[in-house]
């Protein structure tokens, strides 16, 4: 799956990540209108942020976070560094990516 | 404190990167209770005070213009609505997103690492018109700032 798109870029010395993941993010309470049956919640759960050893960033989502979420946050870093990020959604799904600071 | 904390935040991150791939291949643990460590319990809170009291042991803060909160004062379409936080207070070690129209308010928790800004900018559902908080945990103690969003199309459900 390639559901994740990375950019990090330095400036100076810190390092803005700016990520893309797609996902549906559904909060279990909307209905199908043909139907009249509730879609299944689906959503991230945990998206953690890494840079070698070093964690950047964990985060708790539930539903509330908008569908194809986007995600911001800044660390003191440089070029060069290697951005890792992975997220984990309530029905088991997961994935991964990495990204080098341009 | 502070240094205990990030540990655990880094060791509950590296256990469920790797556990999850070996868990699921043995078939051992479901993936529910790998994501044990997600706080079911604030994010299925009905109410802000309730919510607060899950993720940070507390509902009362400080409000605080330390914390900023940056939403847009009308939101045409409420299911993608961009929020930013930032915390200047030192030693931010959590901070939150609740929108308090939501039936359930807690929309996200952030911990920054060593090194990393107390900032995160993202989107999140309003399903009306209401009260955006930011909340930042520093050294113990909580400090919001509010921001109100008026929503003419909703984003929870049809």
């Amino acid at each position: 799956m390639a559901s994740i798109k990375l950019k990090a870029k330095a400036k100076k010395d810190i390092v803005s990540v700016k990520c893309l993941i797609n996902h549906p993010m559904e909060t279990g309470l909307r209905k199908v209108k043909e139907t009249g049956k509730l879609v299944p919640a689906h959503y991230i759960t945990e998206v953690v942020a890494k840079s070698g050893d070093k964690t950047l960033l964990t985060s708790n989502w539930s539903g509330g976070v908008s569908a194809n979420p986007y995600l911001e946050f800044h660390y003191a870093g440089a070029k060069g560094d290697e951005v890792t990020l992975s997220w984990v959604d309530n029905q088991g799904g997961s994935d991964t990516k990495t990204a080098k600071v341009r | 404190m502070n240094t205990n904390l990030k540990r655990r935040v880094f060791l509950k991150g590296s256990v469920a990167a790797s556990t999850l791939g070996v868990a699921a291949a043995a078939g051992l643990i479901t993936p529910s209770a790998v994501l044990a460590a997600w706080p079911a319990k604030a994010f299925e809170s009905k109410k802000v005070p309730d919510a607060m009291t899950a993720i940070f042991g507390d509902a009362t803060s400080e409000a605080s213009e330390k914390v900023k909160i940056t939403a847009p004062p009308i939101a045409e379409n409420g299911s993608t609505v961009s929020i930013t936080i930032e915390s200047e207070v030192p030693n931010t070690d959590t901070m939150a997103i609740l929108a308090e129209a939501n039936g359930t308010p807690l929309v996200a928790t952030f911990m920054p690492g060593d090194g990393t800004k107390a900032y995160a900018r993202t989107r999140i559902k309003l399903g009306k018109s209401g009260d955006v908080i930011a909340v930042a945990k520093a050294d113990g103690k909580l400090y919001s700032n509010r921001a109100g969003v008026k929503v003419t199309i909703g984003g929870c459900g049809g």
